[in-house]
């Protein structure tokens, strides 16, 4: 099956309620090492993109990527809104003008994606970031590939789930959580968490 | 959690309006995107000094928007940066011919957000440029971490470079003097408590009785190292240690000395501190020439202090004492 406008619509609006379900739970595990603001931002821009899907219907998927990833880095700051704007930006640019996405330029997307969170953070593997749920989701998404979205979106998100997990063992090396050093050993990356978060409500979107 | 809000999430927009008509003869408050600008902006033929970040550390930032100071403050979500729309915004509502120079404490948020602005505004062709401060000498720098934090030393560093701005500097010329202060001024910071975010509604950080947290940033983010607590003479030697051994500051410089409150230290403390602070840098022969003791860089009620050390020289000096007409900083007007 493959996705419309109509659908990631969808896919976006059902992000925004898994947010707003888990924006204590971010909100905790950031003040645990940074400054307790990750929840709170997301909510807003993932609200915000509701807000905007209300009142404008892109009629691509590209624009409804688009429209989510200029609300973001609008309304959010922080880190979260360049990076999350930025991954949502270039996988845009990736979907061109497609009028519908499938299985292939879906796992293109998500490289995309990728790509310009890095370049925008810096980030690498590692270092205890959204990134370290990033790679291991695209690579599986790639892996999967076939024109099974929801399949592809499901491998993504058990991957991101787990390199999530991994985080908790690393000593953060980008952002707030940096500055602590080996005592923000033992904590779980809100990034690398809301990130897992947004694949598997897109994978659950898709089935 | 006791505060005197209304709603978590209208505590800035609400602050602003107070912000505004408390203070109407030197500034104005825009609404969406939120930003602070002097009243007389844009000023012809000056260049434009702007800064910003996270709300919650009043009087930073629109605290020293004014004449003689900042031609705008951009304020974010409480800790958090603003967006580059918003610094976009306030550098459009002040830049003239002369441009804009932009200065951008090192958080990853903030220099993201910031640089995405200035190249928005250079699009448009603005002159824009932008400096990150990083005086934190409690952050090793290193190439794995994001760099140094920007602390205390963001004040004195906006009090001279608007001064310069003022008197009419080139945006090179006032470039230039953002990246000497960047150069010679140096920070620590110490807790006492933990600030309450009002959206989160909890401590950002444990604390026992009988701790402190050596080393914290502005944004209620957990500090270096947590120790026992200090008598008032151990703790200000260990801030001034680490503050002098930096630089390092020497014998025979000519220094500020900035003694800061988080927002919930008192005066009392806070005079006895910078006593203290002055005794032990005339025992090391460093010569206090200038000084400045309040809350001027906080982070919301925790209690706790943050010292900074500037090495000035004559023109530092002279721009330092140059008058200023802001909500928080205000003399020779």
């Amino acid at each position: 099956m493959a996705c419309t406008a109509e659908t990631l619509a969808a896919a976006l609006r059902a992000a925004a309620a898994v947010i707003a379900e888990h924006r204590t739970e971010l909100i905790d595990l950031d003040r645990a090492i940074g400054d307790a603001d990750h929840g709170e931002n997301m909510d807003r821009g993932f609200t915000a993109i509701v807000s905007a899907l209300d009142t404008a219907t892109p009629e691509t998927p590209a624009a409804v990527v688009k429209l989510a990833a200029t609300t973001l880095i609008s309304k959010v700051g922080g880190a979260a809104g360049p990076l999350y704007g930025t991954a949502f930006l270039r996988a845009s640019v990736k979907l061109g003008d497609a009028a519908e996405v499938d299985g292939p330029l879906l796992v293109e997307a998500l490289r995309a994606a990728l790509e310009g969170v890095q370049a925008r953070g810096k980030a690498v593997g590692g270092d205890a970031t959204m990134v370290d749920a990033l790679i291991p989701a695209v690579s599986a998404a790639e892996e999967a590939s076939g024109d099974d979205i929801a399949a592809i979106l499901t491998a993504a998100a058990d991957a991101a789930e787990k390199g999530a997990e991994s985080t908790v063992d690393l000593v953060p090396r980008k952002g707030r959580a940096s500055y602590l050093g080996e005592r923000a050993k033992g904590h779980l990356d809100p990034g690398a968490r809301s990130t897992a978060l947004l694949l598997r409500a897109f994978a659950e979107a898709a089935k | 959690m006791k505060k005197i809000i209304n709603d978590p999430k209208t505590v800035v927009a609400e602050s602003l309006r107070g912000l505004a008509v408390a203070h109407a003869d030197v500034l104005r408050v825009e609404d969406d995107p939120a930003i602070v600008v002097r009243v007389d902006a844009p000023v012809a033929g000056k260049v434009a000094v702007i800064s910003g970040g996270g709300s919650g550390h009043e009087p930073l930032h629109g605290g020293f928007v004014g004449q003689g100071m900042l031609a705008a403050a951009v304020p974010g979500a409480v800790f958090t940066s603003p967006t580059p729309d918003a610094v976009e915004a306030a550098v459009k509502a002040t830049t003239g011919d002369a441009g804009a120079l932009l200065i951008v404490k090192n958080y990853t948020g903030d220099v993201l957000n910031f640089e995405t602005a200035a190249e928005l505004a250079a699009a448009e062709g603005l002159d824009v440029r932008s400096v990150v401060i990083d005086d934190d000498v409690a952050v090793k720098d290193s190439t794995y971490t994001a760099g140094r934090r920007g602390v205390g030393g963001t004040v004195l560093l906006e009090k001279v470079t608007g001064a310069a701005a003022e008197r009419g500097d080139s945006l090179d010329a006032v470039e230039a003097l953002a990246r000497k202060v960047i150069g010679q001024v140096r920070s620590i910071g110490v807790a006492l408590t933990a600030p309450t975010v009002p959206h989160a509604g909890e401590p950002s950080f444990e604390l026992g009785d009988d701790e402190i947290e050596f080393g914290i940033g502005i944004h209620g983010e957990p500090g270096i190292e947590k120790t026992p607590a200090l008598p008032a003479d151990e703790l200000v030697a260990r801030m001034v240690e680490a503050v002098v051994t930096d630089l390092p500051f020497s014998e025979g410089d000519k220094v500020l000395l900035f003694t800061n409150s988080m927002g919930g230290t008192p005066l009392v403390e806070l005079y006895l501190a910078h006593g203290i602070a002055e005794r032990l840098l005339a025992e090391r022969g460093i010569v206090v020439e200038r000084r400045l003791v309040g809350p001027y860089i906080t982070s919301l009620e925790m209690q706790g202090m943050s010292l900074t050390l500037l090495k000035l020289d004559d023109e530092l000096t002279e721009l330092w004492d140059a008058p200023v007409n802001t909500p928080a900083l205000r003399w020779g007007v």
